[in-house]
């Protein structure tokens, strides 16, 4: 599996990362949000189906956070630091491909 | 070589805007300061100024798209006056919170209700907590130069702050008088260009400008607004001698006439200071020991040069064309905040005069001086008093 | 098997982290309409980066622009509420003058567009600024804690509109700032939704490649605010379209004679004359899209407020040229 691009954000922003205040409170970080690991709402999670997967791409499409992204084989990944559990992916999902669990952590 | 022409306030500034190189220019037209947008109009048409003006429906949107404009990493200005401040209020305060030094000329006019389109101050005034730099103008000339100095001041990296220059409506802006234009290639040397480090929304190097501040972050945001402030003081000392030493014109925060030995020093601002000056010349002859002190740099504020100019009378008399209800003019509260501290003080006698344009003259101010000298004779006297009032209609 | 492209770019400008609710449809808007921008830009200028934000306050600038962190990887400012278009005009003018290609995107809220930015935007479109307006249209003031605006439909509940003794929730049809934009006869203006995204997408690409301004109304759910499960953010939209509620159109110059109009589908049938659509038989009732939300469950104690609604998108679809027969639910 792919591992998520954001992983690589998360280390490009630690590096830059500071707190303290610029003029005009400005930040200079682009996508410096990726550290925080919105995860952890969560209360299900979606469980992915490779194998009824036909890679219409529609949860990668709706994901409002992003927290999906596109592995090499062109199939969805879940990135669960981010996914919030809102359950779209698994409603839209045209052919059931996606349950949402409970999550157990 | 410089040239001199005869011109109005407002044509000044707007010769200041076209010499400083503004890339945006944002206005909307009020009196009294409409020229300024209309001549601004004409160097574009002319191809004598090579800048977009955006010719916006409010001036709340003249003051959003200079801080757009601004943000965007270019030189920014606009006019406005009264009603048109006050429309603008709410993004004053973002301006100077975002540190975008757009300078801005008003027409210092009176605000409603009644409507009202003559001079006083209450307009800049009232907005003298937003963060935003004040200068104020005696004369034409002035107002042309501190419009230059506003920018350097402003664009200073220990500043980035947003910067007004007042100057009277009517008197000021619709007076003609002889005014020397600086050279180009002076001006150009003096302003530089604007290459902003801290704004820029450019995709090489992406930003975010204007984000939420937690209560975590807040108070420093606010306080580095306090800092620039701070820091302006030095800076414009600074740019006021380089001024001088490039074009020979002196400037002071506070600049003071026949103040030495006086026991009365009347303070006020704006176009009032001429008519003061000659005021003080009038009493000097009658050999009464009264002088003048003209207030140019009101935000950030003199304190130290309050309290120089303090320790060389009994009795200082504000005259100010603003007030704040119940309380008294922005001047005596400043004053009397700079020297509360201070073991040794003069007294402070308010006087609210020529709101809304009504003339200031001798006899008014003989009315001030009367009272001033009841307070240096250590007998009673009321601290804030409407001067010139027609008690006969009230 | 071949692998087959992702259907848009996997850049992203909006990140995650970000602290939208799950299953914010606002937040699923502005990921495409970057996403689409950026696309434009690369065909366009041959840089996918060429494109600044300007944002009014909102739920989407306070979710997404928290200092120290931000979600955003565009060049991105917000300034005020009112002032979107304002602000982006500001920047616009000063890429002119840097000579900076590229354009620039305002994003408002309906509160932030329909209401309180109301004139800003005119003034932008008129002064033909070269920008894009996106405007979620989540229908109420959701950031302030769901109140309603003038792009509120009739019948909602909202914390200023609530049903009771003498009220049936919202009392005023929806304002369309679509046609508002229109009448300015800017080259592009359009109507679109999350639960169309190629539509969506296809729209967001065409305004942001024209010259001049352009102005598009996205309609996406608030999940808290429209009381729906967010599993079901996209699909309450898909059944706005399908039922009729949400009209997909647009209109280049102000040609309100040439409106083009999208098929619903949800199974509604098409009728055209001379290519253009004239008339829609819809089969979905528009009670299927009301009842998944809880902000129009009242409504079904009075079903007489829902035929004023089925009265009112048919007078809705009569000024985009539409003749449209809006079903009731089999009994």
């Amino acid at each position: 599996m792919a591992e998520s691009p954001f992983k690589a954000e998360i280390e490009r922003v630690q590096k830059e990362y500071s707190e303290k205040m610029t003029p005009g409170a400005i930040v200079y970080i682009p996508g410096s949000s990726v550290v925080n690991k919105t995860g952890s709402w969560r209360v299900f999670m979606p469980e992915f189906n490779r194998d009824k997967c036909t890679r219409c791409y529609l949860c990668y499409i709706y994901c409002p956070e992003p927290s999906i992204y596109i592995d090499e084989e062109g199939y969805p990944v879940f990135d669960y630091d981010y996914c919030k559990g809102c359950g779209i992916c698994a409603n839209e999902c045209p052919v059931g491909a996606i349950t949402m669990v409970r999550e157990t952590k | 070589m410089p040239i001199r022409k005869v011109m109005k306030a407002n044509e000044a500034a707007a010769w200041a805007a076209k010499l400083a190189k503004p890339k945006v220019v944002a206005a909307f037209p009020i009196t009294p300061s409409t020229l300024v947008p209309e001549k601004i109009s004409e160097f574009v048409a002319d191809g004598e100024l090579d800048a977009e003006f955006v010719k916006v429906e409010s001036e709340h949107s003249a003051i959003s798209a200079c801080v757009g404009a601004s943000a965007a990493g270019v030189r920014t200005f606009t006019a406005t006056a009264s009603q048109g401040l006050a429309l603008m209020h709410e993004i004053l305060f973002i301006a100077a919170g975002m540190r975008l030094p757009i300078v801005m000329a008003i027409g210092n006019r009176a605000l409603s209700a009644p409507i009202n389109i003559w001079n006083d101050w209450q307009d800049t005034i009232s907005e003298r907590d937003t963060g935003w730099l004040q200068f104020y103008a005696e004369n034409n000339q002035e107002a042309l130069d501190l419009i230059l100095m506003a920018f350097k001041v402003a664009e200073d990296e220990r500043v980035l702050l947003p910067a007004m220059v007042g100057f009277d409506a009517f008197i000021l802006t619709h007076t003609v008088e002889p005014v020397e234009i600086p050279d180009q290639e002076l001006v150009d040397e003096f302003l530089g260009e604007y290459e902003p480090k801290h704004a820029y929304l450019d995709p090489a190097r992406p930003i975010t400008q204007g984000a939420l501040g937690f209560p975590a972050h807040y108070m420093e945001a606010r306080y580095t607004v306090w800092e620039a402030n701070e820091n302006a003081k030095k800076v414009i000392d600074e740019v006021f001698a380089e001024f001088e030493k490039k074009f020979g014109r002196k400037y002071q925060k506070i600049e003071e006439y026949r103040t030495d030995d006086a026991d009365i020093i009347f303070v006020t601002m704006g176009s009032l200071a001429g008519t003061v000056k000659e005021y003080v010349d009038k009493l000097r002859e009658e050999g009464i020991k009264v002088g003048a002190a003209k207030v140019t740099v009101y935000r950030p504020f003199p304190t130290e040069e309050v309290r120089e100019l303090a320790k060389k009378a009994k009795v200082l008399a504000l005259l100010e064309k603003n007030i704040t209800f119940s309380v008294g003019g922005a001047l005596f509260q400043d004053f009397s905040r700079a020297l509360i501290n201070e073991s040794e003080k003069p007294k402070i006698v308010d006087f609210i005069l020529g709101l809304g344009g009504r003339d200031v003259t001798f006899k008014d101010l003989d009315e001030a001086f009367a009272i001033a000298k009841n307070a240096l004779a250590g007998e009673e006297f009321d601290e804030v008093n409407w001067i010139g009032l027609r008690k006969e209609i009230l | 098997m071949a692998v087959r492209k992702p259907p848009i770019t996997t850049r992203e400008y909006w990140a995650p982290g970000h602290a939208a609710c799950a299953g914010c449809g606002c937040a699923a808007s502005l990921k495409l309409a970057t996403k689409a921008f950026s696309e434009a830009m690369e065909e366009k200028y041959g840089d996918p980066n060429a494109f600044a934000v300007a944002q009014a306050t909102g739920c989407m600038e306070v979710v997404s622009a928290v200092f120290p962190y931000t979600a955003w990887k565009a060049p991105w400012i917000h300034v005020a509420f009112e002032n979107a278009g304002a602000v982006a005009s500001g920047v616009e003018a000063a890429w002119k003058k840097l000579g900076r290609k590229g354009k620039i995107l305002a994003i408002g809220g309906d509160g932030g567009t329909a209401d309180i930015g109301m004139q800003a935007l005119s003034g932008m479109l008129e002064r033909w600024h070269n920008v894009v307006y996106l405007m979620y249209d989540n229908e109420a003031y959701m950031n302030t804690g769901i109140q309603r605006s003038s792009s509120t439909p009739y019948g909602a509940w909202t914390t200023t509109s609530p049903p009771g003794k003498y009220s049936i929730g919202e009392d005023k049809p929806k304002k369309w700032v679509a046609l508002i934009a229109a009448a300015h006869r800017i080259p592009y203006v359009a109507t679109a939704s999350v639960a169309n995204p190629y539509d969506y997408i296809r729209k967001m690409k065409k305004a942001a490649k024209v010259d001049g301004p352009a102005f598009v109304q996205v309609q996406c759910t608030c999940v808290p605010g429209w009381r729906v499960p967010p599993e079901k953010s996209i699909e309450v939209t898909r059944l706005a379209i399908e039922t009729g509620v949400w009209p997909l159109f647009e209109i280049e110059n102000g040609d309100f004679h040439n409106i083009k109009i999208q098929p619903p589908g949800g199974g509604a049938k098409v009728t055209r004359e001379g290519g253009k659509i004239v008339a829609i038989e819809f089969k979905k009732p528009i009670e299927e899209y009301l009842k998944l939300q809880g902000r129009f469950k009242h409504l079904f104690k009075q079903p007489e407020a829902i035929d004023v609604m089925r009265e009112q998108i048919k007078a809705m679809w009569k000024v985009l040229g539409v003749e449209v027969t809006l079903p009731k639910p089999e009994e």
